[in-house]
């Protein structure tokens, strides 16, 4: 599992995606959240010589504690979680597509409980949850490695588009109340854009 | 944008070392992590530790001193701190009566504190500041956000925590006081963060923002702009409402503790003017402001407009906003 070779290509699909998610924050949240995202990335990429001999659990964890110190607002912790989470459930260097799902699986639930939030209040939770459900029911399936991404890259960004028509309950939107109709949650963009972007890769593979 | 700027990434570690060489009297400036304490530190008192996105200077570096915090931890702009900043500014501070951590109610800020205080080997407790009138609290929300109304609080529980106080008579005090406050802000203009470089919201030359926040997030509604008087009445309206919607009886004893704050972009004359229509309203309600604060306290970078909180005084609460203080942004008896 090259978690480096994801990193940077996450790193280059949010810079080909700056305008948008920082269009949609400035609409409804308060315009940081690319600047949060890029802060993180490239502090995570600034390791890359001390992550490359670690081990798959530790590399997790390391950005983990990275993310937590550098990027701060909600998404830092929100994510910090996420990587930690990883590091605790994957541990074997080469885990199968069923412990990956599983380890997101839980990964998001970290996530879910740090931001004492859920589906369907329009925010990142709307695309990693979903996307959750669907990777797990997906890895224990017979479809092929490409096929399931194929899959799960389609389910992500109709998941971040159906945030659209959702009311916003939590997160720096939330006062907006139903002036953010019709703009998608920048934090479900944003996990879409990643998942995404690994999705792509592998489907090519 | 037409900032006073070098290189965008530099602005913050810019700032705060100019604050620290302004103030080296008072003030001791940490970088790697960032945080900011007072010169010397009392570690037998309880320790008061702030802190959020920076933008909205004085808070809370500014209000480190005697009376008030002992550290404040500023995050990127408008983003809030990590947590290894408030757990190396607790560890340099040392508490022999514990830490509190004084939060604004904002889901990262709060993220972040509770990281903190899970990790931190020090006794501490937390107070959470949600004095906004203009988010209406349900449980399907946030809740309502931490505003101009922490300045009180900082004020009040740093008082006491000077006084002698516990961490647990720290903490019902801070409660108490920002049950007590409420506040709610306009905005004429949006602010624009130095890294992002432009405007964060768009708004008409015409057109205010009714209950924005003070990152310059959206409040109430957006509306044409009116004579001054009519808009400051909306506001004590909007916080009267809310004092009702908290069931705390005012009366024609009630006094009063006034903040005209500005967000930044406004003059003191338009603060001053605001001060003064709004006494002219409570007035109507036989309500007497009795304290007064006018000036940038819980700014939102260059944003114009201003909010106005209102918190509803008890003798205890009097005295010890009375009490000396003395921090780079607010002095008084000494």
């Amino acid at each position: 599992m090259d978690i480096l070779k994801y990193i940077a290509l996450i790193d280059h699909a949010i810079n080909e995606n700056e305008s948008e998610i920082e269009g949609l924050d400035r609409a409804i949240g308060d315009g940081d959240h690319f600047i949060n995202l890029k802060r993180g990335i490239t502090a995570i990429l600034s390791m890359t010589d001390q992550l490359s001999t670690m081990t798959v659990s530790e590399q997790f964890k390391m950005i983990g504690m990275k993310v937590l110190s550098t990027v701060g607002g909600a998404s830092g912790p929100l994510f910090a979680t996420f990587f930690l989470e990883m590091g605790k459930h994957i541990t074997d260097s080469k885990p199968s597509l069923q412990i990956i799902a599983e380890a997101f699986s839980k990964a998001v639930d970290g996530i879910k409980q740090r931001g004492k939030s859920d589906v369907g209040q329009k925010t990142m939770l709307d695309v990693l949850i979903p996307v959750a459900a669907k990777f797990q029911e997906l890895a224990s399936s017979n479809m092929s490695t490409q096929e399931i991404a194929a899959d799960i890259n389609h389910f992500a960004i109709d998941c971040a588009h159906k945030t659209k028509d959702m009311l916003p309950t939590k997160g720096r939107s939330s006062g907006l109340g139903e002036r953010a109709l019709g703009h998608m949650d920048p934090g479900a963009k944003s996990c879409q854009v990643m998942i995404s972007a690994v999705c792509q890769h592998i489907q090519g593979e | 944008m037409k900032k006073f700027l070098n290189n965008p990434e530099n602005f913050l570690k810019e700032s705060l070392s100019g604050l620290g060489k302004a103030h080296r009297d008072l003030l001791q400036v940490h970088f790697d992590p960032t945080f900011v304490t007072r010169k010397s530190i009392n570690s037998d008192k309880v320790i008061l530790v702030s802190g959020g996105g920076s933008g909205h200077e004085p808070l809370h570096a500014g209000l480190i001193g005697h009376g008030m915090l002992d550290a404040a931890c500023p995050g990127h702009v408008f983003t809030s701190p990590t947590p290894d900043q408030m757990m190396a500014a607790v560890d340099f501070c040392k508490p022999n009566k514990g830490a509190l951590f004084i939060v604004k109610n904002y889901s990262g800020d709060v993220m972040n504190f509770e990281m903190a205080a899970e990790m931190t080997s020090y006794e501490n407790a937390s107070i959470l500041v949600n004095d906004d009138a203009a988010v209406i609290d349900s449980s399907y929300t946030t809740g309502k956000r931490g505003v101009a109304g922490t300045v009180i609080v900082e004020k009040i529980v740093g008082s006491l925590a000077e006084n002698g106080g516990d961490l647990k008579s720290c903490v019902d005090l801070g409660n108490e006081v920002n049950q007590r406050c409420s506040s709610i802000g306009v905005a004429l203009s949006s602010c624009t963060i130095p890294e992002a470089g432009k405007p964060t919201f768009d708004i008409e030359d015409d057109q205010i923002e009714f209950g924005v926040g003070i990152h310059g997030e959206p409040g109430r509604r957006r509306e044409q702009i009116r004579p001054a008087q009519t808009i400051v009445k909306d506001m004590i309206e909007a916080i009267i409402e809310d004092f009702k919607g908290k069931n705390l009886a005012l009366s024609n004893n009630t006094e009063l503790l006034m903040i005209v704050n500005g967000f930044g972009g406004t003059p003191l004359s338009e603060l001053y003017l605001i001060y003064e229509n709004a006494c002219e309203i409570l007035s109507g309600y036989q309500l007497n402001v009795v304290r007064s604060l006018v000036g940038n306290y819980t700014t939102a970078l260059d944003m114009e407009g201003a909010s106005v909180t209102l918190c509803i005084l008890n003798d205890r609460i009097k005295n010890h906003w009375d009490a000396p203080v003395h921090t780079a942004s607010l002095r008084w008896g000494v």
